[in-house]
């Protein structure tokens, strides 16, 4: 299935990756090959079939509103790349 | 001497209540094996050897463990502590189960040989230039190759029954909501289960019931209708045992494969089983191209949270916050994470979504009544478990679609929720073949008993010739 450089850096973008501009092609064919592949599912008429997004049969599991501990802040920035100050830093947000 | 290799969770557990063996010896004997025989498997990435008095355990590093280093495999988790447990973790210690070890999977879970791992693949004990099948590789190696008694492995679209079959081993891939997803490095969440990798089906069925149950943390989880069954019976009285012919006769299964399933089916007919042939018209030729859009779409939703703002790798440079998002992701993820992420999302994309999602979602319910219509004239279905036996490393690596073929005969089931448990069955070409017992919804104790049957029956030998 052909897909087109725009549809790779769309997908791309709305994915959040930054595919290198030398790889753009690669990347390219290869989404295309399973584009095509997984594309089959077309070939079936399933007009009047209903999908199913969840193979168990659970409706509404609810829970008592009980409030309980959750992580300290030490344990939420204990992995954090870059803590001050309690908070995650990162970059700003750009224009 | 413990003999690590043929040691069974069972023979452990008879040996430690006795006090024929303590807990600090057969830790000792475990950390030993594995300084013999890990460099040439590979199949830690984190060795803990805690101590204790239970039968020790692997964990695949999907499983989130408190204060040990857990990485889905992948860079961009590389020295990520998580500060939780995962509800399967939490329940393997409440059962005083020390933790040797995290063992190797394909990055978040992705792919069938372990090859996809950021951290080098595994290798099988069988034999050392061969992949030990995957996801769950890792554990697959450490139980096959006598690094641990048993393990837990993760499947979605197969990854503990291949890895399982690759390895001679016993796999179960539970009903969908038997075992909590809590803590479980997700994937995709209405396929993704946690199961057991072990040597007997006996073993295989004890490790179940321990990680079993519902958890209030997990609302995907429910109650299991009955209690799990540890089986004695030998014989296969009364079972009515179907073989869909899509399965067994698909494009690309081995001829040795097929020879062991038809030795193993033709032995279940003498064990007391009414055999006969059943269909899944539609299930094994749109199951990988359902799943293929399914699992990714839901990865690619589920992988969003890897962004370097809160853990795990974030990329160096300068930019913004979207730049810092995206080179991050693009460094940090591998090949087989980034193809999925962005199948995904072009099939959830505006103006694909009906055609792609929507149409395999579909799909999937054509596949549940397909295996529902032949769960009524049968009680279990048969089936090779992978087309193949191991293959060599660096084989179909370079061909993402080849390596999707090896979840061709797992695939199908998964997508119906049902469960399937893989054992040994015999060896082609001095390599094991795997025999997929499919059930349906909670009939985990009726796979056991006949998977325990035909162990008994078939009397494969786990350990691997070239370690005996």
């Amino acid at each position: 299935m052909a897909i087109t450089r725009e549809d790779v850096l769309h997908v791309a973008r709305l994915a959040r990756l930054e595919i290198p501009e030398g790889e753009v092609d690669r990347v390219r064919e290869e989404l295309g090959a399973i584009l095509e592949a997984v594309g089959k599912v077309a070939e079936l008429d399933l007009s009047d079939v209903e999908p199913t997004s969840h193979p168990l049969a659970v409706v509404n599991v609810w829970a008592e509103d009980d409030p309980r501990p959750s992580l300290s802040p030490e344990d939420a920035l204990a992995n954090a790349p870059d803590p001050v100050d309690g908070a995650f830093r990162v970059p700003a947000v750009g224009t | 001497m413990i003999d690590t290799l043929r040691l069974t969770a069972e023979e452990a557990a008879r040996l430690l209540e006795t006090g024929e063996v303590s807990g600090d010896e057969l830790r000792g004997a475990y950390v030993e094996a594995i300084g013999a025989r890990d460099p040439e498997l590979h199949a830690y990435l984190h060795v803990v050897g805690e101590a204790g008095d239970g039968v020790p355990i692997a964990l695949k590093d999907n499983i989130t463990t408190r204060g040990i280093p857990t990485t889905a495999g992948s860079k961009i988790l590389e020295g990520y502590v998580p500060v939780f447990d995962s509800t399967v973790a939490w329940r393997v210690k409440d059962a005083r189960l020390p933790l040797i070890g995290k063992t190797n999977l394909d990055e978040f879970a992705m792919g069938s040989s372990t090859e996809n791992s950021a951290y080098g693949p595994s290798h099988n004990p069988w034999d050392l230039e061969r992949v030990p099948g995957g996801s769950s590789g890792g554990t697959a190696a450490a139980v096959a190759g006598g690094l641990a008694p048993w393990g837990l492995g993760s499947d979605t679209g197969g990854s503990i029954k291949q890895p399982a079959s690759l390895c001679g081993l016993v796999g179960l891939r539970p009903t969908y909501g038997t075992v909590s997803r809590y803590g479980i490095v997700a994937f995709a969440s209405s396929l993704d289960q946690v199961g057991p990798i072990t040597k007997t089906v006996r073993d295989c069925a004890r490790l179940y019931a321990t990680i079993s149950g519902r958890d209030p943390c997990d609302s995907t989880t429910v109650e299991l209708p009955e209690p799990v069954e540890i089986p004695e019976a030998e014989v296969l009285n009364g079972l009515r045992i179907g073989i869909p012919r899509e399965l067994n006769e698909a494009e690309g299964i081995e001829p040795g494969v097929k020879e062991a399933v038809s030795q193993a089916i033709a032995l279940s007919e003498e064990l007391g089983a009414e055999v006969g042939e059943c269909r899944l018209p539609r299930s094994v030729d749109f199951g990988l191209a359902c799943y293929y859009l399914v699992a990714p779409a839901e990865a690619s939703s589920n992988l969003a949270r890897y962004d370097g703002v809160r853990y795990g790798y974030r990329a160096a440079g300068d930019g913004d916050l979207t730049a810092l998002y995206s080179r991050t992701r693009w460094e940090g993820f591998g090949p087989e994470p980034r193809r999925r992420i962005l199948i995904g999302t072009y099939a959830l994309s505006a103006g694909y979504y009906d055609a792609f999602y929507g149409q395999a979602q579909k799909v999937r319910t054509v596949i549940a009544q397909e295996h529902a219509t032949a769960f009524e004239d049968y009680d279990l279905l048969l089936s090779p478990t992978s087309p193949t036996v191991a293959f060599k490393i660096g084989e179909k690596a370079e061909n993402p679609l080849a390596m999707y073929l090896s979840d061709l005969l797992t695939i199908p089931a998964n997508m119906a929720g049902l469960p399937g448990l893989s054992i040994p069955c015999g060896l082609s070409e001095g390599l094991p073949v795997g025999l997929q017992i499919l059930g349906s919804q909670f009939s985990e104790n009726l796979m056991f008993r006949a998977g325990h049957a035909l162990e008994r029956a078939l009397d494969f030998d786990y350990v691997p010739e070239r370690l005996r």
